[in-house]
């Protein structure tokens, strides 16, 4: 200890401590702070970077949820409209089916209705000359029959025999 | 766990310690007579010799050689006016050094400012002012004309020695690396603006560290809220504590951090930090704690006033004795490879001060981290916060 103490050198202990202060600071002006400054700006940058990388993924991943809703959306709608357009079709197809039914019997009517017509005007003709035919025949026949005063002489005979019974 | 390493090899290897912490009075007792036992040092030195002179006539040759290992240790570890880088024995047979002097700052009723190579490394009286200097053991005294040394019973030096604000070798390599570190953090921080927010160079190698005591010393010790004041000093401390200890390691032979002054002054700014910054219920937890019977609080009381000076004054021990011991093993082992002088013992001092050199490495980091890492755990017992009184 008496050994340290004799060792002690002022002067030297004068120059380290004005020396070293002065060290400090002038590290401190020129190197300290600008090196941590540098530093810690650096490493503000990366944890910005990693920061801002890991946003843009969460925005990636938003924006592909977004567009896979969209998509099943989109395969939704199509779904729906395809569906629509089956039952509208189906709907046109029995629409026109009973339309067409009903118009085919309404043809089917008018026709059967032309033919009865037809038939009547036709019945009708041949009963007209039927009755022609007849009273020609008849005429024909009487003529025939009413040839000779012989025959005049018996119908009138016969008829005046029925008129006699009644 | 390291310093028990560190203490059972300087008691196996040479007697190393007692050269480290018998006083610089140990060369005069060495070069009068050798009969008068004036400290420790001196009777293992004279016990040495004694044994040795039972020995051939040769190890009086491998005795000079440890004295001189144990000089040079010495030296090493201590502070010097001028900066000496390295010496040999020229073709005149003669040991030169080869080095450059420093300024020798006095304050001795006036300036007195003069190149510390005026002493002629302790040969001459060098005169400022009407004042005479002269160096004598690495340390500076005021002397007359003709350099008398005086000395009581136990060699000290009685000279009074002046105020010494010297730009020693220490203080010139604090300089020296305090501009390294400067620079190198300048030049880093620049490169942030230019490179983008990114560091080129060095500071690619830095950053990292910067980042591990921003988020590994001071974020879980002061907390998130608080940090930000501390982490200047913070990192002043460890870099400059780091690279100091670093220097130590190379051939220049310079120990910043093995002074005490050095740490000291570490440790009181830590100290003072702690301190000024420190809110009320750190100091209401010093002086009033809470939670205790009102008796045990005024027994308390003492011990954490007294527990707040020992924190910083064990760092400042602490980097102090870790790097001295680290320094003192390394060099007795090297001076071991000198002492062996044969191809099997010098070669094992040869790993193992290989090994311990890269064990000092990771002590250099190590020391830093654990200075740092304390006065972070310091600041934040200073600016906790207590919600409630629990404890």
């Amino acid at each position: 200890m008496e050994k340290l103490i004799s060792e002690f050198s002022i002067g030297l202990f004068f120059w380290q401590t004005v020396l070293f202060v002065g060290l400090i600071f002038l590290l401190r002006k020129f190197a300290w702070k600008p090196i941590l400054n540098a530093v810690n700006e650096r490493e503000e940058k990366i944890q910005q970077a990693l920061k801002a990388a890991e946003e843009a993924e969460k925005k990636m991943q938003a924006l592909n949820n977004e567009s896979e809703a969209l998509l099943k959306h989109a395969r939704e709608e199509r779904d729906q409209i395809l569906k629509e357009a089956r039952e509208t079709k189906e709907a046109i197809i029995s629409e026109a089916k009973t339309k067409a039914v009903a118009e085919a019997e309404k043809i089917i009517a008018q026709a059967r209705e032309t033919i009865n017509n037809e038939k009547m005007a036709a019945i009708t003709e041949l009963k007209n000359q039927v009755a022609v035919l007849s009273i020609e025949i008849a005429e024909k026949i009487l003529k025939e029959q009413l040839s000779g005063n012989d025959k005049q002489k018996a119908i009138i005979d016969n008829l005046l025999k029925e008129v006699n019974l009644n | 766990m390291l310093r028990t390493i560190y203490a059972f090899l300087i008691t196996v290897f040479l007697n190393i310690p007692t050269a480290i912490f018998a006083d610089n009075h140990q060369e005069p007792a060495h070069q009068k007579d050798s009969t008068i036992t004036h400290n420790e040092a001196h009777e293992h030195e004279a016990a040495e010799a004694h044994h040795d002179a039972h020995g051939a006539h040769a190890e009086h040759g491998e005795l000079d050689l440890k004295a001189r290992i144990k000089a040079d240790i010495k030296h090493h570890l201590q502070d010097s006016y001028d900066f000496h880088l390295f010496s040999y024995t020229g073709s005149d047979g003669k040991e030169h050094h080869v080095g450059f002097p420093l300024p020798v700052i006095l304050i001795d009723g006036g300036l007195h400012i003069f190149m510390s190579s005026a002493f002629r490394h302790g040969e001459k009286v060098v005169e400022s002012k009407g004042n005479y200097y002269i160096l004598h053991h690495n340390k500076i005294y005021k002397t007359d004309a003709k350099g008398t040394i005086e000395y009581d019973e136990h060699h000290h030096v009685l000279n009074p020695k002046p105020l010494d604000f010297s730009i020693t070798k220490n203080v010139f390599m604090i300089i020296v690396i305090m501009s390294i570190i400067f620079i190198m953090f300048k030049n880093m921080a620049s490169s942030y603006q230019k490179n983008g927010g990114l560091p080129t160079g060095i500071g690619r190698f830095l950053e990292p560290i910067i980042l591990f005591i921003r988020d590994d010393i001071a974020i879980p010790n002061i907390g998130e809220k608080h940090y930000k004041r501390y982490m200047s000093y913070l990192l002043t401390v460890f870099f400059f504590v780091w690279v100091v200890n670093l220097f130590g390691l190379t051939p220049l032979g310079v120990n910043i951090t093995n002074n005490i002054a050095v740490t000291f002054c570490l440790a009181i700014l830590t100290y003072l930090i702690t301190t000024f910054t420190a809110n009320k219920y750190y100091w209401k937890h010093i002086f009033w704690m809470p939670g205790v019977p009102a008796p045990m609080k005024v027994v308390l009381a003492p011990i954490e006033l007294l527990g707040t000076f020992i924190k910083p004054f064990s760092l400042m021990i602490r980097l102090y004795a870790n790097i001295t011991a680290g320094h003192i093993v390394l060099m007795s082992i090297l001076g071991l490879m000198f002492v062996f002088a044969n191809w099997i013992g010098s070669s094992l001092s040869f790993i193992l001060a290989f090994v311990l050199s890269i064990l000092e490495l990771l002590v250099a980091a190590l020391q830093a981290y654990i200075f740092t890492m304390l006065s972070a755990l310091y600041f934040g017992t200073a600016v906790e916060e207590h919600h409630d009184d629990h404890h």
